[in-house]
């Protein structure tokens, strides 16, 4: 297999997370931020079988002329015949209004929704507020996990490289409009632990390597982290692979709101292993070498 | 010595074999059965994404209330639910005064969540604001009647009360006490359920009985009935209201199960064929190795009647796929020995010890992740954290323990072709 070496081009690896990164931020203001579900901003949510091809735009200007809610939202979900219709934080009641509305002009034959969710505003408020909160404490546990059994500079760049993943699942979430719900913090806390998976798999190599290391031996630290990472390669690729397969399976089979989970979680995967190979260790052995080279100009 | 591991291999095989179908059909044995974890009765509990149904959350409109008053709100809850049929229902509640309901396959959602928050503060009250008789004291039965009922002898539908000893004798008291204020048109009662007035009838005489009825704003049966199972249930200790609910057509649950089991049937396939693709005879015991695992797994769930929801499957298979990374690592080290010119039993064992610390440290952090989660309380990551949590801890026995038996069986059986062992 090729050797790839990594260090030297560390900041030209950078630049895929940082252009997803930017496309994000781009498509956040152009689509008026996250599609936040009405667990996390109140309002009621409706799966609707429109029993046939339909068009967003029009079921929302027909929605919101009738029922006089505004703004309504609309999207297709599953095979394309279903539609998801959100609201703001409303009375319950308007859900009646909103269906038998649907029910009129579409001739739909069910008698009610597939599925109605709705959620007070405040209540929408706390979870928000639960799902951070739970992703800082999950971040700062494992960033202590890896100080102990590594050392500190390691838990950094692992951490660094996990702040990465998490910008680019937000950005995919802003360009894609997947809905933002407690799903979206399950997805992003899986991928934070897969990626500290791969992080450490990489790390602990790299510890296996660096084993009686002596800077005037003539073997550069970025040798050896080159050496690591193209080692634990076939692991990293592999393991990739085969959860992928799962996911990937589960995004073709499965019915809306898994794949809704699911494809953050494929680009969460995808995304962890590229940090973990191009991110963490190459700025770790840049970082250690900056250090050892401060130490010896001491002396 | 190639002989007891070919038959330790067979067994293996068939233990394997007969987990997955004890886990998957149950079993039946000398009057001892289990039915399989997707058993209605003994097997997991769907989840209301799965089943189809309502999903209500309560907060309590009270600052802090304590454990004590949550749990007599669960208890009254537990009563109405089983009044009105709901004997599916479960319920759990959080330290914050959140209260969260799930009913399988029921869609009414709007009665249901009427039916629980109303307080349920049944009072009888004179004509000057006093309190005769409270709901949670003075009341021993309620139940819907449907007959004639007073002088018209028109039938209707009305609620009887059945009052304790002492408060039949507080009713003569205040009936007695109405009767006398008949001059300034003062003599009735009024019979409110929190600041509804249910009747306000007349009095005429002194009423001396165990029994009393209201009735004249009843429609239906149904009204009734539920007015009788939220005077029995008794009434909360303050007033709960909805802060989210959430109704899942049976139609959308149905469909979700079976195409997530698809996914994870074809996914476990796949992923079999490519381990031993990649890494031929090592590949096979880790397809071994995964068969257990999913039998473990499902034994585990089944058993222990997990709340499975969508999320839930959704960290199932994604526990599959971390499963299988174990042994990714330990059989790429394997190749690595194999490579430096080691003996396969040799091989095997530094590939075991050298991926160990790797394979320890990424499932530790994906546990602390899972235990973060569940933490959360949230629901529906806590389904995905649980059966994540358990995947892992399962998986990191059947990677390392089975895998590294079966291996060993295998080096026994001295095969000489190293090309077999993935070099």
């Amino acid at each position: 297999m090729k050797t790839l070496n990594v260090t030297n081009n560390k900041v030209k690896y950078l630049l895929i997370p940082i252009i997803i990164v930017l496309a994000g931020v781009i498509m956040y203001f152009v689509n008026g931020g996250f599609n936040f579900d009405v667990e996390f901003m109140g309002g009621i949510k409706m799966q609707v079988d429109m029993q046939g091809a339909f068009d967003n735009q029009e079921v929302k200007t027909y929605l919101e002329e009738k029922t006089g809610i505004n703004p309504i939202i609309v999207q297709k979900v599953g095979d394309g015949t279903q539609a998801s219709i959100k609201t703001q934080p409303i009375e319950e009641e308007k859900k009646v209004e909103i269906y038998a509305a649907l029910k009129e002009k579409y001739a739909l034959t069910a008698e009610e929704p597939m599925s109605v969710n709705s959620a007070s505003a405040s209540f929408g408020l706390a979870v928000q507020q639960k799902a951070f909160l739970y992703t800082l404490i999950a971040l700062l546990c494992i960033l202590a996990y890896i100080a102990i059994r590594f050392e500190w500079r390691s838990a950094v760049t692992a951490i660094a490289a996990l702040a990465i993943n998490i910008l680019v699942m937000m950005a995919v979430y802003a360009i894609t409009q997947t809905p933002l719900n407690t799903t979206f913090i399950a997805a992003m806390l899986t991928v934070v632990g897969y990626s500290i998976n791969n992080t450490i798999v990489v790390f602990d190599r790299i510890r296996e390597n660096m084993r009686g290391f002596n800077a005037k031996k003539g073997v550069s630290v970025s040798e050896i982290v080159n050496k690591s990472i193209n080692e634990s390669m076939g692991r990293t690729i592999n393991t990739t692979i085969t959860t992928l397969i799962t996911i990937v399976l589960l995004y073709i089979i499965g019915v809306a709101s898994i794949k809704e989970f699911a494809f953050p979680l494929i680009v969460g995967v995808l995304a962890g292993a590229y940090s973990s190979i191009f991110v963490a260790s190459p700025w770790w052995a840049a970082w250690k070498e900056a250090e050892i080279a401060a130490k010896s100009q001491k002396k | 010595m190639k002989k007891k591991s070919i038959i330790v291999l067979v067994f293996m095989l068939l233990l394997a074999v007969l987990i997955n179908y004890v886990a998957f059909f149950g079993y039946n044995i000398a009057g001892f059965t289990y039915g399989g974890m997707f058993d209605e009765e003994k097997g997991i509990r769907k989840g209301i994404d799965l089943a189809g149904g309502s999903v209500i959350t309560f907060q309590a409109d009270y600052e802090n209330p304590t454990e004590d008053q949550m749990n007599i709100v669960e208890s009254i809850f537990t009563a109405r639910l089983n009044n009105a049929g709901y004997t599916e229902a479960r319920i759990s509640k959080d330290e914050t005064g959140q209260i969260t309901v799930e009913i399988p396959s029921v869609f009414e959602t709007d009665e249901a969540a009427g039916l629980l928050g109303s307080t349920a503060q049944l009072s009888f009250v004179d004509a000057d604001g006093n309190v005769v008789l409270d709901g949670a004291t003075d009341i021993k039965n309620a139940e819907a009647m449907y007959g004639p009922v007073g002088t018209a002898g028109v039938s209707e539908h009305y609620v009887q009360l059945t009052l304790t000893s002492e408060a039949i004798q507080k009713f003569a008291d205040a009936t007695r006490a109405a009767v006398a204020l008949k001059g300034e048109g003062k003599n009735f009662i009024a019979i409110k359920m929190d600041d509804a007035i249910l009747s306000q009838p007349r009095v005429e005489e002194e009423i001396n009985s165990e029994t009393c009825i209201i009735s004249g704003s009843f429609e239906t049966a149904a009204d009734t009935q539920t007015l009788a199972n939220q005077i029995k249930s008794g009434a909360l200790p303050f007033a709960l209201s909805v802060i989210t609910q959430n109704t899942i057509g049976a139609e959308l649950g149905e469909s979700a199960l079976p195409t997530s089991l698809l996914a994870a049937g074809i996914g476990i396939l796949v992923v079999m064929l490519f381990m031993i693709i990649m890494y031929r005879i090592p590949g096979l015991i880790a397809d071994l190795a995964l068969l257990f695992y999913v039998g473990l797994i499902a034994l585990f769930m089944g058993i222990l009647r997990v709340n499975l929801s969508l999320s839930g499957i959704a960290g199932i298979i994604l526990s599959i796929g971390m499963a299988v990374d174990a042994n990714v690592i330990i059989f790429e080290r394997l190749k690595e020995e194999m490579k430096l010119g080691k003996t396969i039993k040799a091989s095997v064992e530094a590939g075991f010890s050298k991926a160990f610390g790797a394979i320890l440290d990424s499932n530790v952090t994906t546990i602390i992740t899972c235990v973060v989660l569940y933490l959360s309380g949230i629901g529906t990551i806590r389904g995905f954290a649980v059966t994540l949590g358990w995947g892992v801890v399962v998986s990191m026995f059947t990677a390392i323990v089975i895998t590294k038996f079966l291996l060993k069986q295998f080096v026994k059986l001295n095969i000489k072709n190293r090309k077999l062992f993935c070099a």
